[in-house]
């Protein structure tokens, strides 16, 4: 039988914030255990939280960033369970009045574009951190917990199920962080755990319209991480399908290292919430002014960015595309641009060589030792004719190294390609004389010995001559 | 009724309390009351009437995004059974 995948994502995204959502305590990211806290998070008797004012800004601003409607009456409710990570033993969140609903993205796949609904946005406070004594979690006999995490802001963005392959779910959540790092609301580092991805994966016959029971997948750190997992998660359903079993509706982890879903199976029964609205914070009311007030501040999102580029700078739409899908890289692209007529000559250096070392040597476009001036310098002296795009190569390398300007490097390693007529003249002249056997072959009409001579002269030159030239004087030479 | 001893006995573990077994009959009962009592409430006809999210006559109560010193991990973990490495330190997670 066929099956079609049903994925939903819940992403988790720390707010940039320099102080907690409900305390004044630092949001820092680090720092030893147990130092950015305070009688508010570390959840004493008596303590009364304060909401942070940027919070609710934040969260406006992504609801308006992704065509939401921003809900105008807003109030926080305590979601109850126990974990020690939990220092209250509720979580301050918002169960049935979030402050954003029903907006969507665009992404592109294959070519094809696809709206993907979200159905909500809500405010609520991350939880501390544990450090468990063993390896994993279930061979630990005890864990230590680090509350300095415990009430930073995090807003919760839930998708509609309407993402059908793992392409899609990652086209979604990539779309979603430049949103995120272009509206300056979080530094999404997925690494450092500032952005989070749950996933509900289900499998039905193709063609039902029923979906089938999902399952929830934590733990899903990277974009590598999130595909495989749904790759896996997906088969071992079907598997289980065509086996006769039934999909059980459960949380499972993506375990990295072995390549798939555990089901995880804490002290905790039931998933009983309890929630009630938290009577120790008063509603919100965001009136037209606030929400107009955000919307004329909204910076340029990747969408107008990518047309800007395209219309302004002749970008084809992949390069655009790619390009402006990392807020820093667009940012990098903009700089370099500055230095050059040619943005397209920086477009396809930024999507080749700079992204390949980026990969390589896994680093982030901020942490590139190339400045933006100096990679525009270099096209302009490839497009000058100075820089054969050979040679443009070793430049781009000495420059990893020592960061350079391009035209400093030129001189100090002898680079500068041989454009003088004369000296093209004296090097094709003497080439000519040592080989008479590739002349006489050549106006035998053996056009191999062309190759053979521009190969002689390029070596000579130690490949500085100017490959143009070379060919046209050759030819005028030997006519 | 409408609180057995198995909601009270469901409650109890979501609330981490361990209820002798003498007293079983004694919590049902008083559970009861309580909702009796607040049934009183529900004889009042609230259509067309928000549901009440906070009873203080407040709304936008909000600080500056401005960041200050909490307290010393020294002072963090003075109440701590037992500390490790910085961190409060908990029995086993997850079974
Ligand atoms: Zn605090």
């Amino acid at each position: 039988m066929k099956y079609t995948t049903v994925i939903g994502l819940e992403v988790h995204s720390e707010l940039k914030t320099k102080s907690k959502a409900f305390c004044s305590c630092s949001t820092e990211f680090g720092g030893a255990p147990n130092t950015h806290v305070c009688p508010v998070c570390l959840g004493m008797p008596g303590a009364l939280p304060v909401l942070n004012r940027q919070v609710v800004e934040f969260a406006i601003r992504t609801g308006l960033a992704l065509d939401c409607e921003i809900k105008k009456f807003n109030k926080f409710d305590r979601k109850n369970y126990f974990y020690p990570d939990l220092s209250k033993n509720y979580q301050i969140s918002q169960f049935d009045k979030p402050i954003c609903e029903q907006g969507h993205i665009d992404i592109e796949v294959d070519g094809n574009t696809k709206r993907i609904g979200i159905t909500r946005i809500h405010m609520e406070e991350d939880a501390g951190k544990l450090v468990h004594s063993g390896a994993t979690i279930k061979s630990s006999d005890s864990s230590a917990v680090d509350y300095n995490r415990a009430g930073v802001p995090l807003i919760e963005i839930v998708s509609e199920p309407d993402m059908r392959s793992s392409a899609e779910a990652r086209a979604y959540l990539a779309k979603l962080k430049a949103i995120l790092e272009y509206t300056d609301v979080s530094d999404c580092k997925m690494q450092e755990g500032s952005l989070r991805c749950d996933a509900n994966i289900s499998v039905m016959p193709e063609g039902s319209s029923e979906f089938g029971t999902r399952a929830e997948i934590k733990n899903l750190n990277s974009f590598r991480a999130l595909e495989r997992a749904i790759e896996y998660e997906v088969q071992r359903q079907i598997e289980l399908i065509e086996d006769g079993g039934t999909v059980v509706q459960e949380t499972r982890t993506w375990d990295d290292a072995k390549g798939m879903t555990l089901s995880m199976r804490s002290k905790e029964e039931a998933h009983d919430y309890r929630y009630f609205p938290e009577p120790d914070l008063v509603p919100v009311e965001i009136d037209d002014a606030w929400i107009a007030r955000v919307k004329s501040e909204l910076p340029e999102l990747p969408a107008a960015r990518k047309a800007r580029l395209m219309k302004e700078k002749g970008l084809v739409d992949y390069d655009a595309e790619n390009i402006v899908a990392v807020k820093a890289m667009a940012e990098y692209f903009d700089e370099a641009a500055k230095h050059t007529d040619d943005a397209k000559g920086i477009a396809n250096w930024m999507l080749g060589d700079v992204s390949a070392y980026l990969n390589s040597e896994n680093v982030t476009i901020e942490d590139f030792p190339i400045a933006p001036a100096n990679l525009g310098e270099m096209v302009n002296l490839i497009n000058k004719g100075v820089l054969s795009s050979k040679l443009a190569k070793k430049v781009f390398a000495e420059m990893l190294k020592t960061n350079k300007e391009p035209k400093v490097l030129v001189k100090e390693l002898g680079l500068e390609q041989i454009s003088d007529e004369g000296a093209i003249v004296k090097i094709v002249e003497e080439t000519l004389a040592e080989n008479p056997q590739s002349v006489a072959d050549y106006k035998a009409g053996k056009d191999r010995a062309l190759g053979f001579l521009v190969g002689q002269i390029m070596k000579k030159s130690r490949g500085k001559a100017n490959p143009e030239m070379v060919n046209n004087l050759l030819k005028e030479k030997m006519r | 009724m409408k609180v057995t001893t198995k909601d009270v006995e469901y409650i109890a573990q979501l609330s981490r309390l361990t209820i002798p077994e003498g007293e079983m009959e004694k919590f049902t009962e008083q559970f009861n009351q309580i909702l009796n009592y607040a049934d009183i409430l529900n004889k009042l006809d609230t259509t067309g009437i928000e549901p009440t999210a906070n009873v203080l006559p407040l709304s936008n109560v909000l600080r500056e995004d401005v960041a200050i010193e909490g307290v010393s991990q020294e002072v963090a973990l003075a109440n701590a059974p037992e500390a490790f490495e910085g961190g409060f330190k908990v029995p086993r997670v997850i079974e």
